[in-house]
């Protein structure tokens, strides 16, 4: 069931009816005097999925780390859902948010890291329900019950009771999943989810991220180094060189007929 | 007004001359911690297991008990020896002081010469080394830079533990502060002052153990 | 010999008197530190300057101006200005600021060394910040900073026998009449020495307790626990080549003592 719109969309736009789940609007993210990103604007429209490539350092983990409130925008603002995220502009001049407002919209947005950043201090399904009950405030009974057919569904029904640390990479990053997924989020962002991982244990996690695809709508932001997995599940692929959009497009046209010498140059170097 | 300038004046010049005392137990008390504490690591590694038991016991008893107790104990053994009567208290200060922070030394050694990594002990094996050679010249010199910050961080801290030795009556800082604060009743000024004289020497020195710390650890 | 094993058995209750305020002070000293500790320690690991710094520098104030300076100010001084405190509150209050100070720098240590990730996961789940440090950051870091508590904690014990200078009757002091009343230096102060280390050895199982349980909390075993030493020993003889450096492991802060039962 893949989404209604943007499958076949014109390269390159997003422009649908509606209001983009994602929007960049002039961001620029400085660390001291190094500038990553700059004057960046795109939109990313709603169940939209979106992989972003690109040699490392050109910016694309910084991208999910600005929308998941990581990293502090330094210039710009973010839209999710049409409504700004961290900062806003009042009176012509550039505000923060408060915390809270922020934290408010974050609920909708999950995201997966190439480390899991499971808390090893609980176990599986404490892990799960933790945000669900206490940032959700859903009762506890439904949320163990939602967390063990998560579970279920990324194929660790029977780990639910153990500790992070006694599971394979694999496993945890599976169990990462769930635990982004419990918060039923809008946003789903996965940060290099499988570099990490032993490559025999690629593959379960690939497959648990495909069924996502396959049966949600959820929006996803991507950064990976699996080609063939950004070409299969994502509708557009957008190649990133020095904080800049350099090309993007349907998977097809970037990886079989890329515009850029600098695109083929790197596609080659992963492929 | 609580606070009197001219107590503080006089009070000044006495407190220093106090600290004289201080430095000298410090200092001393470090040289006899520092050699001891090397002699302690080294002989638990190479002696029997039996006889390496009963030293760690002992320099278990002796970091788990109070320097103040340990300080009065071997005051009156001094005292009850007819030839050892006379020896200044000051020497019984930096001799106790010094005895126990070797023990705490010692652990400052063993963890050292632990972080020294197998493959040089190999190395030297491997060169035919005399296991003394093999002690002296490969591993104790990569062992101490693990541990000379940590033992001047116990240099300090034994600096600031000076003032158990009012136990046996030493005069230094703190003992010449409250003679000083009893007989003028200007303890304000005695304490603060003593007080500060303590943070005035010990903060710098902190910060540059911190920073030799951190130079030592890159190569 | 026989005379001074009389003596201290009429000594017995008068002994009992001191070591009980010897724990009293140790107990509630600790209850001080802790409390201290934690609090002057989240300050540190604060984002914000008003909070991090006056917390830097009370900590380095009571760090760097001697336990005993601390006592005689609460003892001689605060009475000067009008408070005037009862002894053991004196004791405790120096006891708990001294080694709160300390404490609260590896509260810091312990905190500041907790993975990044962990707090990126938690920000990630939208848990608020007290939320996150409740439930993820504090239960990890605190897995690291018992063993250098432990090591404080017993610093505690020996530190409470200077409350002998201001009239207190602690142990220290019930030895020392000990000594007047048999005349025995080496008899009495034996004697004292045993109880403070049995005293420090009951603090340590504890401590060791406490690691243990905490680190079992993370789904990890405790590093260098007697379990496994004993194979590290057998390791050590079996195959030369077995690595020591994984068993030595440091606190956060560098300067303490490892831990493990005074053995």
């Amino acid at each position: 069931m893949p989404p209604t719109e943007n499958t076949s969309s014109a390269p390159g736009t997003t422009s649908t009816s509606g209001t983009p789940a994602i929007e960049f609007k002039d961001v620029e993210k400085r660390f001291g005097k190094t500038t990553v990103l700059k004057d960046l604007n795109f939109t990313v429209a709603p169940g939209e999925r979106v992989t972003l490539i690109g040699p490392s350092g050109s910016g694309k983990t910084t991208i999910l780390r600005l929308v998941m409130t990581l990293e502090e925008l330094t210039g710009g603002f973010i839209f999710v859902d049409g409504k700004p995220l961290t900062h806003t502009e009042k009176n012509g001049k550039r505000v923060e948010l408060p915390s809270k407002t922020t934290r408010a919209m974050t609920t909708r947005i999950g995201m997966v890291f190439q480390q899991f950043n499971l808390f090893p201090n609980m176990t599986v399904l404490e892990n799960i329900i933790e945000a669900p009950v206490h940032v959700l405030g859903k009762p506890k009974a439904e949320a163990v019950k939602e967390a063990k057919s998560l579970l279920e569904k990324v194929g660790l029904g029977e780990k639910a009771d153990e500790h992070p640390t006694r599971l394979s990479g694999g496993q945890q990053q599976r169990v990462a999943i769930a635990r982004a997924l419990a918060m039923s989020p809008e946003i789903l962002l996965l940060d290099e989810v499988t570099s990490a991982l032993d490559p025999e244990l690629v593959g379960d996690v690939l497959g648990v991220l495909r069924d996502i695809a396959e049966t949600t709508d959820i929006t996803m932001l991507l950064v990976t180094h699996e080609m063939q997995f950004a070409r299969e599940v994502s509708h557009r692929v957008m190649m990133f060189d020095g904080g800049q959009v350099l090309e993007e497009g349907p998977p097809d046209q970037i990886f079989n007929n890329p515009q850029h010498e600098r695109t083929r140059t790197f596609l080659s170097s992963v492929q | 007004m609580i606070w009197n300038w001219e107590f503080a004046a006089e009070a000044l010049p006495i407190l220093l001359r106090g600290f004289v005392n201080t430095l000298i137990a410090t200092v001393i008390g470090t040289l006899i911690a520092v050699v001891l504490g090397l002699i302690i690591a080294v002989a638990i590694r190479s002696l029997p297991r039996w006889i390496n038991w009963l030293i760690r016991l002992l320099v278990a008893f002796v970091r788990n008990t109070p320097l103040v107790m340990q300080l009065m104990f071997v005051y009156f053994i001094f005292a009850g020896i007819p030839g050892l009567v006379d020896v200044p208290a000051l020497v019984i200060g930096f001799i106790v002081i010094g005895i126990h922070y070797s023990t705490y030394m010692s652990e400052s050694y063993r963890a050292g010469i632990d972080s020294v990594p197998p493959g040089q002990h190999e190395a030297a094996t491997a060169l035919s080394l005399p296991p003394v050679r093999k002690f002296t010249a490969i591993v104790l010199p990569q062992a101490l830079r693990a541990t000379v910050p940590s033992l001047g961080n116990y240099a300090v801290a034994m600096f600031k533990d000076t003032p158990f030795l009012f136990a046996i009556s030493v005069v230094e800082l703190v003992t010449s502060a409250q003679q000083f604060g009893a007989a003028k009743f200007a303890y304000t000024e005695a304490f603060t002052l003593a007080g500060l004289i303590f943070l005035a020497a010990s903060y710098p020195t902190s910060l540059l153990i911190q920073r030799m710390e951190k130079r030592l650890a890159t190569y | 010999m026989t005379d001074n094993f009389t003596t201290l058995l009429n000594f017995l209750p008068q002994l009992w008197e001191g070591i009980q305020t010897t724990l009293i002070l140790t107990v509630a000293g600790a209850i001080g530190t802790i409390i201290i500790a934690i609090v002057l320690g989240l300050a540190m690991t604060s984002l914000h300057a008003w909070m991090r710094i006056p917390a830097r520098i009370i900590v380095e104030f009571f760090r760097g101006t001697s336990l005993l300076v601390q006592l005689f100010w609460l003892f001689y001084v605060f009475p000067l200005l009008g408070v005037d405190l009862d002894p053991i509150l004196c004791g405790i209050g120096a006891l708990a600021l001294n080694y709160g100070a300390y404490s609260a720098e590896v509260v810091r240590s312990s905190i500041k060394t907790v993975d990044k990730g962990q707090w990126e996961g938690a920000i990630a789940l939208s848990l608020s910040p007290t939320r996150r440090m409740v439930r993820v950051i504090f239960p990890q870091a605190w897995a690291l900073m018992v063993p250098s508590l432990a090591t404080l904690l017993i610093q505690l014990l020996k530190g409470t026998a200077v409350v002998s200078f201001i009239t207190l009757q602690d142990l220290t002091e019930k030895i020392d009449q000990l000594r007047q009343s048999t005349n025995d230096t080496y008899f009495a102060f034996t004697i004292g020495l045993i109880i403070y280390f049995v005293i420090a050895w009951l603090i340590q199982e504890g401590m060791n307790f406490l690691e243990r349980r905490a680190t079992a909390k993370l789904g990890r075993r405790r590093p260098n626990s007697r379990a496994d030493r004993r194979v590290a020993r057998r390791d050590a003889r079996a195959d030369k080549n077995s690595d020591p450096g994984s068993t030595s492991v440091a606190g956060p802060n560098a300067g303490n003592v490892g831990y493990g039962g005074p053995l």
